[in-house]
């Protein structure tokens, strides 16, 4: 419905233009609105709000989806456990007590393992470790990624020769079993594991985000920033990077997610510091005690629930990241209400 | 219109109006647009970017993609009784229909019923034809699936022998049945396009600014080679483009379109001698003729608003030259120039028998735009 | 042709890496693995080692006292003749044999297992892209992620914990039958023991990989369905089916084969967890007790065959997608 539809002139419509009718009115008039139009006084509407509309898109894209609000909470509920988990619980994870191989109780929310040790302050520490581990190894590799795949799309040549060629080795060597060589052979410990991811992970940013630097570099405001006299890094830094924060956001959360399954499954298979409480090493006690076929659940089942539930909830967030570079991955139920008008 | 003409209708497109969802409010990217093609016409629409051609074209074909959909109107379509294709009896509802009324509306077709309908009796040409033919399939096999999804049940040497006729039509030898999109020349990428266009032999074929991606010499060819196989087919055209000039020749009549509305539709020759609208003429004169005189080329000032906030009153106004009070408070409606001749219709309020006598001459027209040149000369 | 040529080319240097980086390791690492593989054997009272025994097992070992690049080119030369050593854990058997025992198991049940995964992730993937807004999408989707998300060798703990324990529908462990009568051989009886045993490791695996083959062809298919020529597939009238397969997913699924070759890196590290979690006589089971006993020769042959496997995986990839995708063929050829 048009609001802006008149149907019906007021009856006074002759004043402005008297007896002359519109025709001579236009002519008459012409020069006059002729300079008014070369003043250039018609403003297209669409620029002046350009900023604003950003942020209403982002906003409504990324926040508005389902999945990735609760990916939002996931995240943000695990940051709030390891931040303050250890201050619920008052019992050292490490200590040792009479109460051996518990089921969940009020003194021990989620029971104890075979020497008495606090599961549910292990895992609370445990939270604390684990998501320090992969947050170190997802900035490192990701930071890794983005300075190799930049230099490789921006400056070609021998330098993107060389970068290529690493890039495409590491992905083509098993990235776990790569991992595992080189765990059990170091010294073991958390560090050495951070070491390791960033060592296998930052090949998948890397391609992408040379791919991507790659065709940006042929857009014509990069060139005409070279033109102007810009600095490579300049160029970079401030013309190109800007462009690929999705991809870089993308792939920052996928090397998390990555990084916490194989710090875990590593820690698992005995590779990391077995004194130091963290969600894997509870899992490889778990299995070195045979909780399992004691019918033990509670030590095995905290520590992977919290594995699985925080790395899905990185995927969803990953989801809304992915809508956001691409138009077309977007709300599905507006597509159902929109029937009408295609086949 | 005559008689003779009643019997000749092909498609009536009537109040067709195609909304937007957009996140922030509906926007109206076709309003109300009627016309008439009849068989054997080549009807061009011309526009600036965003006027609403496309979404016209693809809302008329049904293929537009969500969040647009069509808000109102009817597309009566008029078939030709004596076929006696196949496909008919696939779509035997569409058969019941026909048996009543010798029109359907095309917006009120159930799936299966387009399904039938489609590339039967409506065709569509793509802008890109690099986009449009899929990389992986020869475009023997492209022929041949629309050949096969229509005419089933025909052994392959049928199929095969049709595709290479459709692409001896428009030029291109037959061994190249067997290749991919990516080994011919956007040329013949095009020509493809056009002969997959023909494989039923349509009545009407839509082509969206089939020439845009084209250098200036292969667009020449394509034009005549769709000039020619209009002619030889009958079949009738929609052709959308920005660039007023190709019209002048190819078609027989020509619609503006602006900001989602159809401002003028008349004859190419009329058109071309005779624009009415303040914009048409804009359009036209935006290139200048080889012979006469040099001029200061200064164009429409501004630029076409945004579908969101399109200003009160004619969409135009802000950038007309010929704007007076009226212009900016009532919505021109499109409307026959004059009582004789019905085909030739503006929707400009310098035409409205309740401002002016009668509509101003191409001389008046000119004269005003003259100002804006002079304007520009005298900075 | 010449495509492939050099894709050979660089899967060859792929491998030289790989033996590279295998030789590499334990030599760049601080601590001399010899000595605390000694240091292990004797705490676990297995007697005091004699000097020159120890400087036997070094050079078994490949840690000679000769320049680096000599015992590089030494390594080298016995991994072309398919020597990889000794295997420390079951002195004196070559790591070659032993891990020639494992790795059908290993082939058998992982091979299966991706396959299928593959390809049921790829159909469902198609199915719910294709269905996309409906109920189908919306919970199999959060479903899904959710299942990749999970650690393989969790949710196998879980699944032996409800199926095996609880339910007891299957077995626990185990290859096949260790405690029956079988007799080993390509008879019925133990072809079903093994199929029983091999059930819940391959269904771990399946579930736990197929979630990111479907997610990954459906994000790039409805990609491909907002492309023109599937617009132009409908425009002519097409079925829903053939537009679906022949335009769409015959499309969609060329980025995912190459990703097929990638994560497969990933399938083989959770399904050497797979395997330690169910005992099962593969050679993911044979890299744990390696690790545990400080067997460095096998895990050394253990990464260096999973490489080639990779690596083979990975090439076959590529052929399939020279074949599959017109554009590459003709071009780099």
């Amino acid at each position: 419905m048009r609001q802006d539809v008149q149907f019906s002139l007021p009856d006074d419509a002759s004043e402005a233009s008297g007896s002359i009718d519109a025709v001579q009115q236009a002519i008459q008039h012409a020069p006059q609105r002729a300079q008014v139009l070369l003043a250039g006084e018609i403003v297209p509407a669409a620029e002046s709000q350009a900023q604003d509309l950003q942020w209403r898109r982002f906003s409504s894209v990324f926040l508005s989806n389902p999945r990735v609000l609760t990916g939002l909470y996931i995240v943000g509920f695990f940051i709030l456990i390891g931040l303050f988990g250890p201050f619920l619980t008052h019992q050292d994870p490490n200590a040792l007590s009479s109460d051996m191989f518990r089921a969940p109780s009020p003194a021990h929310w989620l029971g104890t393992t075979q020497r008495g040790e606090d599961i549910f302050s292990q895992i609370a520490y445990g939270a604390r470790v684990s998501l320090l581990m992969s947050f170190a190894a997802a900035i490192g590799a990701t930071l890794i990624a983005v300075v190799a795949g930049l230099a490789a799309g921006y400056f070609g040549g021998w330098i993107d020769e060389v970068i290529s060629f690493l890039i495409n080795i590491f992905l083509v060597l098993p990235g776990m079993p790569l991992a595992i060589v080189i765990a059990s052979f170091a010294v073991k410990g958390p560090v050495t594991i951070v070491l390791v991811l960033l060592f296998t992970s930052w090949p998948w940013g890397a391609r992408v985000l040379r791919a991507q630097t790659l065709s940006i570099r042929q857009r014509e405001f990069v060139t005409s920033a070279r033109v102007i006299g810009e600095r490579p890094w300049q160029v970079i830094l401030v013309e190109i990077l800007p462009n690929e924060i999705a991809l870089v956001a993308s792939s920052f959360v996928s090397t998390f997610v990555h990084a916490t399954l194989t710090a875990v499954a590593l820690e698992f298979l005995g590779l990391g510091d077995m004194m130091v409480a963290s969600w894997g090493t509870v899992l490889h006690w778990a299995q070195v005690d045979s909780a399992l076929m004691a019918n033990g659940w509670w030590q095995f089942v905290p520590a992977g629930l919290c594995v699985a539930i925080l790395c899905a909830g990185l995927t969803f967030i990953n989801f809304g990241i992915d809508e956001i570079a691409n138009p077309a991955l977007r709300s599905e139920r507006k597509l159902r209400k929109s029937k009408k008008g295609i086949a | 219109m005559s008689i003779q003409e009643q019997a000749q209708k092909l498609l009536d497109v009537t109040d067709l109006t195609i909304d937007y969802e957009a996140a922030n409010g509906t926007v109206h990217a076709v309003k109300n647009v009627s016309f008439t093609l009849h068989r054997g016409e080549i009807l061009g629409i011309a526009g600036e970017s965003g006027c609403g051609k496309s979404t016209l074209a693809y809302g008329i074909a049904r293929l537009l993609r969500p969040p647009a959909q069509v808000a109102g109107g009817q597309v009566l379509y008029y078939p030709r009784k004596d076929r006696q294709d196949a496909y008919y009896s696939a779509a035997s509802s569409l058969q019941d229909v026909l048996q009543e009324q010798d029109s359907i509306d095309i917006l009120q077709l159930s799936s299966e019923q387009l399904r039938a309908f489609r590339w039967h009796e409506l065709s569509i040409v793509f802008q890109s034809a690099m986009n449009a033919l899929n990389p992986v399939m020869t475009i023997g096999m492209q022929i041949i699936d629309v050949l096969q999804a229509h005419l089933p049940d025909k052994p392959m040497r049928f199929y095969k022998r049709r595709a290479i006729e459709l692409l001896d039509l428009v030029g291109i030898t037959a061994d190249r049945l067997n290749s991919y999109p990516h080994q011919l020349s956007g040329g013949m990428r095009q020509r493809t396009v056009i002969a997959i266009a023909l494989a039923l032999r349509p009545d009407l074929i839509i082509m969206d600014e089939p020439t845009t991606a084209l250098d200036v010499v292969i667009q020449r060819e394509i034009l005549e080679l769709i000039s020619s196989l209009c002619k030889e087919f009958n079949t009738a055209l929609i052709f959308i483009t920005h660039d007023l000039s190709l019209l002048l020749e190819l078609s027989h009549k020509i619609a503006i379109m602006y900001a989602g509305n159809l401002v003028e539709q008349a004859t190419s020759r009329e058109m071309y001698h005779h624009p009415g609208h303040p914009y048409s003429y804009g359009l036209l004169n935006a290139f200048p003729t080889l012979d006469g005189p040099q001029l200061q080329m200064v164009g429409i000032p501004g630029a076409p608003p945004d579908l969101r906030q399109v200003p009160p009153g004619c969409a135009f106004n802000p950038r007309c030259i010929m704007a007076f009070d009226a212009c900016r408070r009532v919505v021109p409606q499109l409307r026959p120039v004059s009582a004789e001749t019905s085909e030739r219709k503006v929707a400009c309020h310098l035409y409205d028998p309740r401002f002016s006598v009668r509509g101003p001459t191409t001389e008046q027209i000119a004269y005003c735009y003259e100002t804006l040149s002079e304007g520009a000369r005298v900075e | 042709m010449r495509y492939l040529l050099r894709r050979l080319g660089f899967y060859l240097a792929a491998l030289w890496a790989s033996a590279t980086i295998t030789f590499l390791i334990p030599r760049l690492m601080p601590g001399d693995p010899v000595e605390a593989y000694i240091a292990k054997i004797q705490s676990q009272g297995q007697g005091v080692i004699a000097p020159n025994a120890v400087n036997a097992i070094r050079i078994q070992f490949g840690l000679t006292n000769d320049p680096l690049w000599v015992q590089y080119f030494q390594y080298l030369n016995n991994v072309l003749h398919g020597d990889l050593g000794i295997a420390l854990s079951q002195f004196p058997a070559k790591v070659t044999q032993v891990l020639g025992y494992d790795l059908p198991w290993t082939l058998g049940l992982v091979g299966t297992a991706a396959i299928l995964s593959f390809s049921l992730g790829t159909l469902l993937g198609i199915l719910v892209a294709w269905k996309r807004g409906t109920w189908i999408d919306t919970t199999l989707t959060p479903v899904l992620t959710f299942f990749s998300a999970i650690p393989y060798f969790w949710l196998a703990l879980g699944l032996i914990y409800l199926l095996g324990v609880t339910l007891r529908w299957l077995p626990t462990g185990d290859g096949y039958d260790t405690l029956g009568d079988l007799t080993k051989g390509w008879n019925p009886d133990f072809i079903l023991s093994v199929l029983q045993h091999a059930f819940l490791p391959a269904f771990t695996i399946v579930i736990s990989s197929m979630a990111g083959w479907l997610l990954n062809m459906r994000s790039t298919l409805i990609t491909t369905l907002s492309e023109d020529y599937v617009l132009m597939a409908r425009a002519k009238g097409l079925t829903e089916r053939r537009v679906m397969f022949a335009y769409a997913a015959r499309n969609a699924i060329l980025p995912n084969i190459t990703g097929f070759g990638m994560s497969l890196g990933f399938v083989l590290g959770g399904s050497l967890l797979t395997e330690i979690v169910f005992n099962y006589p593969g050679i993911g089971y044979a890299l744990f007790s390696a690790i545990t006993l400080l067997d460095y020769g096998t895990i050394e042959g253990v990464f260096l065959i999973l490489a080639i496997t990779m690596l083979l995986a990975n090439l076959l990839a590529e052929v399939a997608y020279v074949v599959l995708d017109p554009r590459v063929r003709n071009e780099r050829g």
